[in-house]
């Protein structure tokens, strides 16, 4: 495992940016005799992702992975305007993924694997599920010592009228103009209650710091510039305090949004049947517990959304195609804005 | 017995119709089903397809002279509703596209205010069904004309389709094979008249003559009206026959006597031995032919009393006793003793006594014929769980003739060439007890030399 990090690294800096779309990282991970390749394109940060391309390369060792690391948007336009040749698109923004599969931009795909999945948990046999993620609120500790915790957005609306110098410019979130997930998450939020966009008044009148990315947010905190981070990423918040502590993580008991990151097969895939081997081996990922454990991204588990009804696992389906219509996000980033800057 | 020419089957043509009728009916059940059921899937498609565009439609606003759209969450999500099929959605402002699906073509008959348009194409890949509808939205200036199209895949129809033609094709194939078997028990039903026309025909006994008088569906009764018909003119015609020989019986009898009479007579007067001799010739071939024309006679009466049978008590014992010695004098001419056994109570016993009298005294009259001089015959009645009259006497059997061919008319033994007999004694038997419901039985004698006759009738 070592040498193929080595290896890897060696990849990240020889590998040329060739595509139009903005590459974050490019790994390759070579197999000892390559018999196929495998493409993927991928928003899940590296350190989450690369125990399970490892796990999954150990268990096919005939195939070289090519990840290439991209943001929600950047993954969008790099499929389906750009037509970047990719075996698997592997997302956390589920609206951009839906969006893929309606306008045709994945292949159907049918195995006793997909065939397990819930009903929920999968969409046209094109776009599946293999993480369910919480959308959480992050309190640093240092801030939050002495002041009660806000379990509900209610509570948070509440301590910040109440407090608000304390927290003026330590509040956090995504910038949804820029950050797919964000968008979604927002979007969401909005569609669920109106007590988000009090919340949003209340956090753009203490000059809110935007963020592209849940990691930078995490940082922030740990790092003391933030007391507050709003919708990070549940996993990848889980991994850093198990790392580094210095905050704590609220799952909000009013509602937590569940993000489900999805996998689809590309139309243009050259491998397509190593890409079904990587579907297959990701859906069953709940039978992999180290791999879970190692990646931090918890896996598809319904009976922790049929425990608690605060969880409320986005749906799949063309509800998602709402928020994206044009004119429907205009509007909804003009009064994200207006609500934000207070202008 | 011709055989009759068979030209195929009532039954198989009548189950074949009724299959092929049921085949028909089923493909047709199949596709009534299968089109209707397409029609309400695809009316159900273009319902909600519709009702999307509407609640499009309905959150078209004006803002500051410009029209603008708060897409309905619930526009799209309904249509993922009941299937996962992919959503295209196109709004257009006097031609240009506001929202959605830039390349989404626009219907080839625009739809008006109070008619949405339907079409169904290829988009992206796959076959589409998209709903338009228009509304005017007023702005500042004059009203706009919006056009809202809602594209379906119809991927969830095609499922819902193969589900139904699999519903439909079990529909057909059990309604044909219910309808076949149907078919199967009709074609036997229907048919069951003729069985058991045919039963009652076949069940008959050979002198039966009478009309059918069975329950006939109204198609046979001509048939059974012709049937009867034929019988009554067979039956005249037989009558006619009977009458005959009765009626030469009759008439040879009587000249018989007379010329008996004077044969004894002439015998008497005649000296020389051979002119005596041929003289008893003469007489006792007189007796044969006059013997013959009473057997001819009792044959008559024996058909004729048995198509309307006679159900009094009849005395068995009796019958015997007077039989035997009304024949004994016959036998004394032999030195044949008749010797009779019969139980000390007379068995229940119901038919015509003249017909049960008859045969006895013909079989008695047969073992006479045949038996040797000086030699004994057994009458004896017995009850053993069937009531047996047998006749045994000690005369040189049957040799190798098959018995049962002795029962037909004017048959007789191949080994009785050199004595006159009609062969129609044991026919006259055989005629009674199958009147009486019994059988006539003919064995050798189980007590040495000599034939075993007896009458069986059940008790």
């Amino acid at each position: 495992m070592r040498l193929a990090c080595l290896s890897a690294l060696i990849f990240v800096i020889l590998a040329p940016p060739a595509l139009a779309f903005e590459i974050e990282e490019h790994v390759v991970y070579p197999a000892e005799n390559p018999q196929a390749e495998l493409r993927i394109i991928s928003t899940a940060d590296r350190s989450a992702f690369e125990p399970i391309l490892l796990g999954f390369q150990s268990e096919n060792p005939g195939i070289t992975i090519d990840y290439t690391i991209t943001s929600t948007t950047e993954l969008m336009k790099a499929v389906a305007e750009e037509n970047a040749r990719f075996d698997l698109a592997i997302s956390s923004a589920m609206d951009l993924q839906t969006k893929l599969a309606n306008d045709g931009f994945a292949r159907v795909y049918r195995s006793d694997a997909t065939a397990a999945l819930p009903d929920w948990a999968r969409w046209r046999n094109q776009l599946f599920a293999f993480t369910q993620e919480p959308a959480v609120l992050i309190l640093s500790d240092a801030d939050f010592a002495n002041t009660p915790v806000p379990t509900t957005r209610s509570e948070l609306i509440e301590l910040l009228r109440e407090t608000p110098e304390k927290f003026r410019g330590k509040i956090g979130t995504y910038d949804v103009r820029t950050s797919g997930f964000g968008y979604l998450m927002a979007t969401q939020d909005a569609r669920v209650s109106e007590t988000f966009w009090r919340l949003l008044e209340a956090i753009g009148r203490l000059d809110t710091q935007l963020y592209c990315c849940s990691g930078d947010m995490i940082r922030d905190i740990r790092d003391g510039r933030l007391a507050i981070a709003y919708n990070v990423l549940g996993s990848y918040a889980a991994a850093e305090l198990e790392k580094t502590g210095g905050f704590q993580i609220v799952e909000l008991s009013d509602f937590s949004n569940v993000m489900l990151r999805t996998v689809l097969i590309s139309t243009e895939a050259a491998n397509s049947v190593e890409a079904g081997v990587m579907v297959d081996f990701l859906v069953t990922l709940e039978r992999r517990p180290e791999l879970v454990a190692a990646s931090g991204l918890p896996a598809l588990e319904a009976e922790a959304l049929g425990d608690n009804a605060a969880l409320r696992p986005i749906r799949l389906g063309p509800g998602l195609l709402v928020f994206l219509d044009r004119l429907k996000r205009q509007n909804f980033l003009r009064n994200w804005e207006a609500s934000i800057t207070q202008e | 017995m011709t055989e009759a020419r068979i030209t195929g089957s009532i039954r198989r043509r009548l189950f074949l119709q009724l299959v092929a009728i049921a085949a028909l009916l089923s493909v047709s059940l199949f596709f009534v089903i299968r089109g209707l059921a397409e029609t309400a899937a695809e009316a159900t498609q273009d319902g909600i397809l519709a009702a999307s565009a509407t609640s499009i439609a309905d959150a078209l606003r004006s803002d500051a002279g410009a029209i603008t759209l708060d897409l309905p969450y619930s526009a799209l999500s309904m249509l993922g509703a009941i299937n996962q099929d992919r959503v295209f959605y196109r709004v257009v402002v006097d031609g240009a596209t506001l929202t959605g699906y830039d390349d989404l073509p626009s219907p080839d008959d625009a739809p008006t205010i109070s008619e949405s348009s339907f079409l169904t194409f290829d988009y992206r890949g796959d076959e589409v069904r998209m709903v338009s509808v228009t509304r005017a939205v007023s702005t500042e200036g004059a009203p706009a004309n919006v056009m809202i199209s809602v594209a379906q895949t119809r991927t969830g129809l095609a499922v819902i389709t193969r589900r139904i033609t699999g519903i439909a094709t079990a529909a057909g194939v059990g309604f044909f094979l219910v309808a076949t078997a149907l078919s199967l028990l009709a074609a036997r039903s229907a048919l069951r008249p003729i069985g058991q026309m045919t039963a009652s025909v076949t069940r008959r006994g050979p002198g039966d003559l009478r009309p059918l008088e069975i329950d006939t569906p109204t198609e046979l009764s001509p048939f059974v009206d012709a049937l009867n018909n034929f019988i009554s003119r067979l039956g005249a015609s037989l009558q006619r026959s009977e009458d005959l020989i009765v009626e030469a019986a009759h008439r040879v009898r009587t000249p018989l006597a007379t010329v008996r009479a004077k044969a004894e007579v002439t015998h008497r007067k005649l000296n020389k031995p051979e002119h005596k001799q041929a003289m008893r010739e003469m007489i006792r071939a007189i007796d044969e032919s006059s013997r013959s024309a009473g057997q001819l006679l009792d044959h008559a009466m024996v058909t004729f009393r048995s198509d309307n049978l006679a159900a009094e008590d009849v005395d068995l014992v009796e019958i015997v006793r007077e039989t035997a010695s009304r024949l004994e004098p016959t036998a004394g001419l032999k030195d044949v003793i008749i010797r009779t056994e019969v139980p000390n109570l007379t068995p229940p016993f119901k038919g015509d006594w003249l017909l049960i009298q008859s045969a006895l005294q013909n079989m008695l009259d047969n073992a006479i014929k045949y038996s040797p001089d000086d030699s004994l015959i057994d009458v004896s009645l017995s009850l053993n769980g069937e009531i047996r009259l047998s006749c045994k006497d000690q005369g040189r059997g049957f040799g190798t003739t098959d018995v049962d061919t002795l029962k037909s008319r004017f048959a007789r033994g191949t080994n009785v060439d050199d004595i006159v007999g009609s062969g129609l004694g044991l026919t006259i038997a055989e005629d009674v007890a199958r009147a009486h419901g019994g059988l006539l039985e003919i064995k050798p004698n189980d007590k040495g030399e000599g034939a075993c006759v007896s009458l069986v009738f059940p008790l």
